[in-house]
């Protein structure tokens, strides 16, 4: 514990810390597979559609039937290949709802469900029925989606700025682009509540990513009045330094997930509870993925091609030159390092309103590169 | 983002008791209002709870078999799913089953009889040309012909707002079982904005209903000369078994509660032409409040061509009624011809009296008759097992959410898994409540939301706590630490429950059905994270710093300076992450 303790005590004086910005192009490639595979998938499988948006079969069984409901679900799912619903009426009956079914193969598994059941072919009454999610409510919800997108982006225009915006929209489809596909290539059925697994996942992610830009931006502010780092640089420690953050909260949303999927549906086999947390298992890991390995990122990208931030690093390269030229602390590439060796006139050069004149007279005459 | 003003963190500390309390009395106040409501669980949905199933069947008319079609059932699903299911919170599922079945299911614990009354009704909406009317219960004297093609003089575009005859014999008491209350008589309507073109340029207005035979004409007028609308089942029978197409005699009541008898010309338009109507208060205009109509594209054109007509006719024929399964609800004036394909009815309405002419307008009309064949109860469409075994696993994922939040921030986690509790609580307790005040109902996407709002939840103490520990790494004590941390970590939780809270605003208003069921509850989630927050985290951690246990930094306190690596005091200005620490006052 107090090993982890202290990571995080390192973790936020930037003495360790992976460089998320500096591999970026690692990262990038990395989705970018991932989303291929997730489209090749949704493209060449396609989407399982249940019966709440493409409608199917409703089979009832006479009065009295003695087949218990898990029964009846297991035997309707192996006459039709399809997830089942099945309800048992007042008077005993039970109502088997499934997906994806037209005509003839209804007659089909009606038959093969009188076998299982043990009951007369003939008292085994099944109807088609439409989706219960007509168009209509498919639409709206879509509507409702793009509306949420172009606020949300507006807003952290904003609040944020809007390379920020875009970073977080990008991070956004990312995760949800994976989460369909993992569902194409699973073959699981797209139910209303996978739609409400989606949502709640979009909200997620954006939380998430909204936290660590959060950071970011306010380690940025007084950036253009130092020459220490770079835009990136910072991108990488608000990274790093909200990184036990992260982890944590990613770890406290995905436990009850996994308990959902692992025990819940690993004992039970597949079914509603499965197709929920699967969807909010992958899209849970992937938005927690995604605000660190590409949204981030993706801002510093954007944020270094203004003018500003190319002069910064212009002037930060510089000063790193010239450090090395003159025989100090000589590593210009990765974050982390600098960071720890070359801290000691980092105080005068980041501005900290309360601090600054304080560390300023500090962090002079103190021998460098000594910090322990 | 402004830096933290010191006044109001120093306030927020003095008086930490206070807003413990105040969430204190919060949950005792509401935990007894469920106990006096009887309402003690959340109401789950029908795949965890199961309900009832009603089962309708469509019923052919004669000469309109053909009205049984996708379209109309598609139609009359989705103003069933409105009407059972408007705040779109209730869990209660309409679909169609075969060629001409609809299945409702109806989660229990909802007043399943209340339903089926709603669901059942077969509303039919026809707004038809008002030929004759007056005061009922008054010496009746129909003398006008019923034939529609009367009087149709091009001038004359009376712009009467105030019309029907005599307010004599203020007759007819208000029937409690009326659909009709509120009615304003003194309708009037305008075309919405747009000016109108008066396009019709009286090209022979052949009246479809062309007088009929001359018996049936007398048959009418013997009709209309005995109903007195005072008289419930008079009403009742009233114009019962008119066909659209034919002429036909109905009641309605007017704003002074007055009933008023009518002979109607045939429907010109239907029920279904109307897209969508909804209650306006009109400030433009001082109108007050008005209901506006949209049309569709077949029904712009019905409508543009009988208010055209209408337009030129005298007082009372310059009326429509709109008739809702034969009685009269509102009976506007027309002065010129609506093409716009939105129209506007003003007169003496009330904010109530307008909404339910809009609902009756938007969602009254079903496309066609349906039939009650059976009613019965259905199990959970989640088998219990499987009920069961979920519970077991998200109980299971909870304690491994609480053991690690233990393990890593030791004492600091009784602080979270009390916010979580008081979370929980909150939710449950409102959720109960909910559930007899707007029909709200838990479905299994709701529950695995809320499950996942736990991380949301959480997340909002993770984030403070890293902010408090971050702070004792720069050498503070704790008393400060919980302080100075609290502004930043305030900001950050506000910033992106913001944004979870746009998206369940957003979805709720735009969406229905399931979906706005869920974007319910993650509203409701997310501004309770920030009550228990602000009210409940933060007061609490204040409080525990002056405590020893917490405050002088014990080694299972989570917050023990030596095991958070804090620098000692004197060196604690080194701080080569600067930015991170830059803001303070």
């Amino acid at each position: 514990m107090s090993k982890l303790g202290n990571l995080g005590a390192r973790l936020h004086r930037g003495e360790v810390g992976y460089d998320f910005v500096g591999n970026r192009k690692i990262w990038y490639g990395i989705s970018i597979l991932i989303t291929i595979t997730a489209i090749v998938g949704l493209a060449v499988r396609g989407l399982n559609m249940g019966i709440e948006f493409q409608g199917g079969a409703v089979f009832t069984t006479p009065a009295k039937t003695s087949a218990s409901v898990s029964q009846a679900e297991k035997y309707a799912e192996e006459a039709s290949g399809h997830d089942a619903i099945v309800q048992k009426l007042g008077n005993g009956s039970l109502r088997i709802q499934v997906a994806g079914i037209d005509t003839n193969k209804a007659d089909q598994v009606s038959t093969e469900l009188a076998k299982n059941l043990g009951v007369a072919e003939k008292d085994v009454t099944g109807e088609l029925v439409g989706p219960s999610w007509g168009e209509q409510i498919a639409n709206k919800a879509w509507q409702g989606l793009a509306i949420f997108l172009v606020l949300v982006v507006i807003y952290l225009a904003i609040a944020f700025e809007w390379r920020m915006a875009v970073a977080a929209f990008v991070a956004l489809i990312h995760d949800i682009t994976i989460t369909v596909g993992i569902y194409a290539l699973v073959g699981f059925e797209v139910t209303p509540g996978t739609v409400i697994g989606l949502l709640t996942i979009l909200g997620y992610s954006l939380y998430d990513t909204v936290v660590v830009f959060d950071s970011l931006k306010e380690q940025t502010k007084d950036i253009t009045k130092q020459t220490r780092w770079t835009y990136s640089d910072i991108a990488n420690r608000s990274i790093n330094s909200t990184l036990v953050r992260s982890v944590n909260t990613t770890v406290v949303a995905l436990l009850p997930v996994a308990g959902l999927l692992f025990i819940g549906g690993g004992v039970l086999g597949a079914g509603m509870l499965n197709d929920i947390s699967l969807s909010l298992f992958v899209g849970l890991a992937a938005g927690a993925y995604s605000s660190i390995f590409i949204a981030t990122p993706l801002v510093a990208d954007l944020k270094e091609r203004e003018p500003q931030m190319k002069a910064l690093k212009k002037r930060v390269l510089a000063k790193r030159a010239q450090a090395a030229a003159q025989g100090e602390s000589p590593s210009a590439s990765a974050a982390e390092e600098p960071l720890d060796d070359d801290h000691e006139d980092a105080a005068p050069a980041v501005v900290g309103p309360r601090d600054q004149p304080v560390s300023r007279s500090r962090g002079r005459g103190r021998p460098s590169g000594k910090r322990r | 983002m402004a830096a933290p003003k010191k006044g109001r963190s120093a306030s927020a500390q003095s008086k930490p008791g206070r807003s413990l309390a105040l969430i204190l009395i919060a949950i005792v106040g509401l935990t007894a209002g469920m106990f006096a409501t009887g309402q003690t669980t959340p109401r789950l949905g029908i795949d965890l709870a199961g309900g009832t199933s009603i089962t309708l069947r469509a019923v052919t008319e004669p000469g309109q078999e053909s009205a049984i079609n996708k379209t109309n059932m598609d139609t009359a699903v989705e103003i069933m799913n409105r009407r059972v299911n408007g705040l779109g919170v209730s869990e209660t599922e309409v679909q169609t089953q075969g060629a001409k079945n609809i299945i409702v299911n109806i989660p229990k614990g909802t007043n399943a009889k209340e339903a089926r009354a709603q669901v059942g009704t077969t509303a039919k909406l026809y707004f038809r040309p008002v030929l004759v009317t007056e005061i009922s219960g008054a010496a009746a004297t129909p003398t006008p012909s019923p034939s529609p093609s009367a009087s149709s003089s091009g001038g004359a575009t009376d712009k009467a707002t105030d019309k029907t005859t005599s307010s004599s014999s203020p007759s007819g008491t208000p029937s409690a079982t009326s659909t009709t209350q509120g009615r304003a008589v003194t309708d009037a309507l305008k075309a919405d904005a747009t000016p109108s073109t008066s396009a019709s340029s009286s090209a022979s207005p052949s009246a479809s209903a062309s007088s009929g035979s001359d018996a049936a004409t007398s048959k009418l007028q013997a009709q209309y000369a005995a109903l007195n609308c005072v008289n419930e089942k008079a009403r009742a029978e009233a114009g019962k078994g008119a066909k659209p197409t034919d002429p036909t005699v109905a009641c309605g009541k007017n704003s002074s509660g007055q009933w008023q008898k009518y002979i109607l010309g045939p429907a010109e338009v239907d029920g279904t032409d109307v897209k969508k109507a909804s209650a306006v208060f009109n400030t433009r205009t001082g109108a007050g409040w008005t209901v506006t109509m949209d049309f569709t594209s077949d029904g712009r054109k019905k409508f543009g061509d009988i208010t055209g007509k209408l337009a030129k006719n005298q007082q009372p024929q310059n009326q429509f009624a709109i008739v809702l399964d034969g009685e009269v609800i509102s009976d506007p004036s027309v002065s010129e011809a609506l093409t716009g394909g939105n129209a506007e009815i003003s007169g003496n309405f009330t904010q109530e009296s307008s909404q339910s002419l809009a609902n009756m307008l938007s969602y009254g009309a079903l496309p066609l008759t349906f039939k009650e064949d059976s009613v019965t109860t259905v199990t959970a469409a989640l088998g219990g097992e499987q009920l069961h075994a979920g519970l077991i696993a998200g109980a299971i994922g909870l304690a491994l959410v609480v053991l690690y939040l233990f393990l890593y921030y030791r004492g600091l986690a009784l602080v979270a898994v009390a916010s979580l509790l008081v979370s929980a609580a909150l939710t449950y307790v409102i959720m109960a409540l909910l559930g007899p005040a707007i029909g709200f109902a838990l479905n299994l996407p709701a529950v695995c939301g809320a499950i996942v709002a736990i991380g949301i939840t959480a997340d909002s103490f993770i984030v403070y706590f890293e902010r408090v520990r971050d702070e004792i790494r720069e050498g503070r004590s704790l008393r400060p630490a919980v302080e100075r941390a609290w502004p930043r970590a305030r900001r950050t939780i506000m910033v992106s429950d913001f944004v979870s809270f746009l998206a369940a605003a957003v979805l709720f208003v735009v969406t229905v059905g399931k979906v706005q069921g869920f974007a319910f509850t993650l509203g409701l989630t997310t501004l309770l994270d920030v009550v228990v927050v602000f009210l409940f985290t933060k007061p609490l951690l204040t409080i525990l710093a002056r405590s020893k246990f917490f405050g002088s930094g014990h080694s299972w306190s989570g917050l023990d300076p030596k095991r958070l690596g804090a620098r000692p005091p004197l060196r604690r200005t080194r701080r080569p992450s600067a930015p991170v620490e830059t803001k303070e006052a």
